[in-house]
């Protein structure tokens, strides 16, 4: 890559002390559908490149499209999560542009009559007093059905863009994969932790999703894609959420895509916020374009202008009927959503016994449905949440990536999770080995019992090999024996820390200090 | 043997049934045909000989069998070349798709090929089904086999040629605004336009997908009708398709009695700007159906008056986006850019599209492209679906006094080849009593009327009927088409021109 940081940037704080931030995000989803979403091609990821085509996706002269019913089901389900109005009749219109990875040079998607629209998602923020959390509504303008297009892989060149590449490949085994593309209404009143509230809305939609069981949500492989519009305007007063300041109007926006991680949601917002901030405080104006996100650097570059022309020519799909889903079947679908999250959420913590500080920490590494599967499989919530808020956790930070996203990279399950912990429970390994364990399980070595075997930890069960440590390091410490025979039982430290140093540490050091007890007559 | 192009398919299905005729005779004498005669008319892109004479010889054989069969097996047919074909080309007409074969077959083709028809070959159209005189076909004009200087109507006059002129029993044709009627008209040949949606358009290369629909071309009322339910049924593959029987329009074509029928004369669609001789045949076969014991009204469609320009903004409207798949990407033609050594994709797609594409399809890309921009789009196809509406509502009112509606199908006979290259205008009014119907989406036939005295060209009678009662269009056509022979004394086309004789080739 070679992006260069061309961009005067502002101090987000600075920024903020004259800018108020209004966001928009745009958020699309592929479907987990077997099926595409109007043909009958398979869906399956990473297929070697043009299997998974027909006449229809790839756009031959004379195919037709039908929907796919299971993707309107989904649409609906997802609409109605959010809070959404169903739309009792709408329908498909083409979004005409040429680009070689769309075969018809047209996307079937909808327009002025979405299947989904005028809904909500509260989601939920740290407060700022640092105790509980505090809720922000982000309003959703609508939901609606789509197709995916194909993908093209520019060959040549430096920049693995389509400008200097010696060749395209292109890719249709993605064409025609169901999308809902999901957009909120204006984002105000955030004020300086828009960052943050556009990072939890991302999650809390992407738990949603998950919850719903539409789509595998996987931000890395591009199931779940982010763009990210964003503009400033003056800053009105220290509220916000003022009349004073929503009545400011709102600046020129830039859209910023490829942002294809939570951490990279909040770092876009937040670089723009400061490259904004500069270009308006040196007296420049912004330009109405979209941006590319740059993952390693964290630094957005400009990409197409996208101006007013730009013209995609919408009307009505006439190759397909309208969507007419009857009441009686939205209702229906209604009774099969899962329990709103934030509802799920104070349930979860009153069953799991955290604190508000425990369960902040758990939202904020995004682990709630990792800890609640992985308790599922047999593990208290407590020898859940410290596995996971633990390694895989610091782990997953130090790669810039979330938890999930990681846990999946390195294949870590929460039934491995629950079996680790039940290793340690059964005795077979002490906190310490359970550890090393779960570092084995992340380095790809295999799931906690195989790494276990292979590196050789185990807890002597056989008391024998303790029982004569015990007995040398007391005959090695006559002092010390000494005293805790009298009764000072605090020395007792001193020998276990002896007898784990013979057994290499592959001791119960609670059995160790039980035995010398008994032996000392102090027990 | 030259007698048996002249059979009508329904004969000829009798003939194949009884063992008088095979399937291979039948289909070597089309072929023979058609290498007399084709050279003159120019009605195919492509013949199939081969694969025609294979399908033909499996079909004998299957009935030599004692297997039972389709009525129509072993009847051959011409297919347009709109119509995805696997194992032939599908060009539309135009050098975009030269040389093209499709990977699949179009619904129709299969449902042809399921019933046992050898498929002869792909017949002429203007390029991409724009036009009403095949002159914008990309590959040399088809000729009117009454007059080998005239057009045979458009798009689809390789498919009313090669019925007219003998070559084969039976055609498929796509009709948008009229592309299987006006050929008809002109050629003095049958050709019915179904209820939208009554055939599957999957494998259609698509003009305009609200309108286009594809119907069956023939000699007669009655081989219309056989072909017709062949061709017709739910598809699940064209979401469009009506789910729903089909009519029976064979049952309809035999019953052939219109007495206590109500005839709507559309007060619109006659007199002024219609050829003299025209309007003559098709008042007398009014008066035919009076005779028959029919009851004639007149009727009013006052939106019709509009139909043209509403139609001219979602036909290239739909045509611009349906089209622009076309981009050297994937298939078709690719050429690159003069001068560029490392063309950009869309440098390759522009230059592409401009070599492969007709002024006609350039024409029409043009006006919808501009027609769907915003800011003109309320303006555009917005005020033109109103006038869809209020051209339904018109038909909706008319039916409401009438049975079926009736017209002459084109104002004019075939005019000469260049007369109306120049003025699209002039070639677009002469769809004014086509069109309705594929805005409103009925049903509607042309059949002969006879031939206009001034000219000695046929004339075209249309007779349109509400959506899904297409079983009208037959027992009208068939009770109108019985009278009429009885007054000629035989086919209309025994009276068209002997071509074994033309010494004219095509582009002379
Ligand atoms: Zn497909």
């Amino acid at each position: 890559m070679t992006t260069t940081r061309d961009d005067a940037v502002l101090g987000y704080d600075e920024a903020l002390a004259q800018f108020d931030p209004v966001m928009g995000l745009e958020v699309h989803v592929e479907l987990g559908t077997a099926t595409k979403m109007f043909c009958g091609c398979a869906t399956t990821f990473g297929a070697e490149p043009n299997t998974q085509v027909c006449p229809v996706c790839l756009g031959l002269p004379g195919a037709l499209p039908v929907v796919n019913a299971k993707g309107v089901e989904s649409a609906i389900r997802i609409g109605l999560a959010l809070n959404c109005q169903i739309a009792d009749w709408c329908r498909f219109a083409r979004k005409n542009y040429f680009y070689p990875d769309m075969p018809k040079n047209f996307q079937t998607s909808q327009y002025d009559e979405p299947i989904a629209f005028d809904g909500y998602l509260d989601v939920e923020i740290p407060a700022e007093s640092g105790e509980g959390t505090e809720t922000y509504r982000v309003e959703i303008e609508r939901a609606h059905m789509e197709e995916d297009t194909g993908k093209s892989l520019h060959v040549g060149g430096s920049t693995g863009r389509i400008q200097g590449a010696e060749f395209s490949l292109v890719d249709y085994n993605r064409a025609g994969i169901p999308l809902i593309e999901i957009v909120t209404k204006p984002l105000v009143g955030a004020g300086h932790r828009a960052p943050e509230v556009a990072k939890a809305y991302v999650s809390a939609l992407r738990d949603l999703l998950r919850a719903l069981d539409v789509s595998d949500v996987k931000m890395e492989q591009g199931s779940m894609r982010c763009d990210v519009n964003l503009s400033l305007r003056p800053k009105a007063g220290e509220d916000p959420t003022s009349d004073a300041q929503l009545a400011v109007p709102m600046g020129t926006r830039t859209e910023t895509k490829n942002v294809n991680s939570l951490r990279s949601v909040e770092g876009a917002v937040r670089f723009e916020v400061c490259r904004h901030a500069a270009v308006l405080t040196s007296g420049g104006s912004i330009l109405q374009e979209t941006r590319h996100w740059h993952e390693d650097t964290g630094i957005t570059t400009s990409g197409r202008e996208k101006s007013d022309a730009e013209d995609y020519r919408y009307f009505p799909e006439p190759d397909l009927v309208p969507v007419a889903p009857d009441a009686a079947w939205v209702e229906e679908l209604r009774a099969t959503l899962p329990e709103p999250p934030a509802q799920r959420r104070k349930r979860l913590q009153g069953e799991w016994g955290y604190s508000d500080l425990e369960m902040r920490d758990v939202l904020n590494a995004g682990a709630v449905e990792l800890i609640e599967e992985t308790v599922a499989a047999g593990a208290t919530p407590q020898a859940a949440r410290k596995w996971w808020l633990g390694e895989p956790a610091r782990r997953a930070n130090t790669q810039a990536t979330d938890l999930v996203t990681y846990a999946d990279q390195v294949g870590l399950t929460p039934s491995q999770v629950a079996e680790l912990e039940s290793m340690v429970v059964a005795g077979r390994l002490n906190d310490k080995m359970a550890r090393q364990v779960l570092e084995g399980v992340l380095d790809g070595e295999g799931g906690p019992t195989q790494v276990a075997d292979a590196r050789g930890l185990e807890l002597v069960q056989d008391d024998s090999a303790l029982e004569g440590a015990v007995e040398k390091v007391i005959a090695d410490n006559p002092d010390i024996a000494e005293k805790i025979r009298g009764g000072k039982v605090q020395a007792a430290g001193a020998l276990i820390g002896q007898v784990m140093k013979e057994m290499k540490g592959q001791a119960d050091a609670g059995k160790a200090r039980e035995m010398i007890l008994a032996k000392l007559g102090a027990a | 043997m030259s007698d048996i192009t002249r059979l009508s398919a329904a004969d000829l299905a009798s003939s194949l049934a009884s063992g008088e005729l095979t399937s291979l005779e039948v289909t070597q004498a089309h072929l023979d045909r058609t290498e007399a005669v084709d050279g003159a008319v120019h009605a195919y892109l492509h013949v199939a000989g081969e694969s025609a004479l294979s399908a033909a010889r499996e079909i004998d054989g299957r009935r030599a069998k004692g297997e039972s069969l389709h009525r129509l097996a072993g009847v051959p047919i011409a297919v347009k070349d709109v119509m995805t074909t696997t194992g032939m080309p599908t060009t539309c007409g135009s050098k975009m798709l030269q040389g093209w074969v499709p990977p699949y077959d179009a619904t129709v083709v299969s449902r042809l090929k399921a019933a046992g028809l050898p498929i002869l070959g792909k017949t002429n159209m203007d390029e991409f089904a724009m036009g009403s005189s095949t002159e914008h076909s990309a590959y040399g004009n088809t000729a009117n086999p009454w007059d080998l200087d005239r057009i045979p109507g458009g798009s689809g006059g390789g498919s009313s040629a090669v019925v007219a002129s003998f070559q084969a029993p039976l055609a498929t044709g796509t009709d948008t605004g009229g592309s299987i009627r006006q050929p008809a008209a002109v050629t003095g040949s049958v050709g019915v336009k179904p209820t939208y949606g009554g055939v599957s358009r999957y494998g259609l290369v698509a003009l305009a997908s609200s309108l286009d629909q594809a119907g069956p071309c023939a000699r007669t009322v009655m081989d219309t009708a056989l072909l017709h339910e062949v061709m017709a049924g739910h598809d699940p593959m064209d979401s469009t398709s009506i789910d729903a029987p089909v009519p029976d329009v064979v049952a309809a074509a035999e019953r052939a009695d219109v007495a206590g029928m109500r005839i709507g004369v559309v007060r619109e669609l006659t007199g002024e700007g219609f050829q003299p001789g025209v309007q003559t045949r098709f008042d007398e076969a009014v008066q035919h159906l009076v005779d028959a014991g029919a009851e004639v009204v007149e009727v009013s469609c006052p939106s019709f008056e509009y139909a043209l320009a509403a139609y001219y903004l979602i036909l290239p409207s739909e045509a611009s986006s349906n089209l622009a798949r076309f981009d050297a990407m994937r298939y078709g033609l690719r050429v690159g850019p003069d001068g560029v050594a490392a063309p950009s994709a869309e440098q390759v797609m522009a230059a592409s599209r401009d070599a492969g594409f007709g002024d006609e399809v350039k024409r029409r890309i043009i006006l919808g492209t501009y027609a769907l921009s915003s800011g003109y789009y309320d303006a555009y196809y917005g005020s033109a679906q109103k006038v869809r509406r209020l051209i339904a509502d018109d038909f909706a009112a008319a039916f409401g006094q009438a049975d079926v509606l009736v017209s002459p199908t084109a104002p004019t006979t075939a005019f000469r080849f260049g007369e109306k290259t120049d003025d699209p205008m002039a070639m677009y009014r002469g769809d004014i009593a086509t069109i309705p119907a594929n805005l409103a989406g009925i049903p509607g036939m042309s059949l002969p009327s006879g031939l206009a005295d001034e000219d000695g060209l046929p004339a075209g009678f249309q007779i349109l009927a509400p959506a899904m009662a297409d079983d009208r269009l037959y027992t009208v056509g068939a009770a109108l088409e019985q009278r009429l022979l009885e007054k000629w004394g035989g086919p209309l086309l025994d009276r068209a021109p002997d071509l074994t004789t033309a010494r004219q080739t095509e582009g002379a």
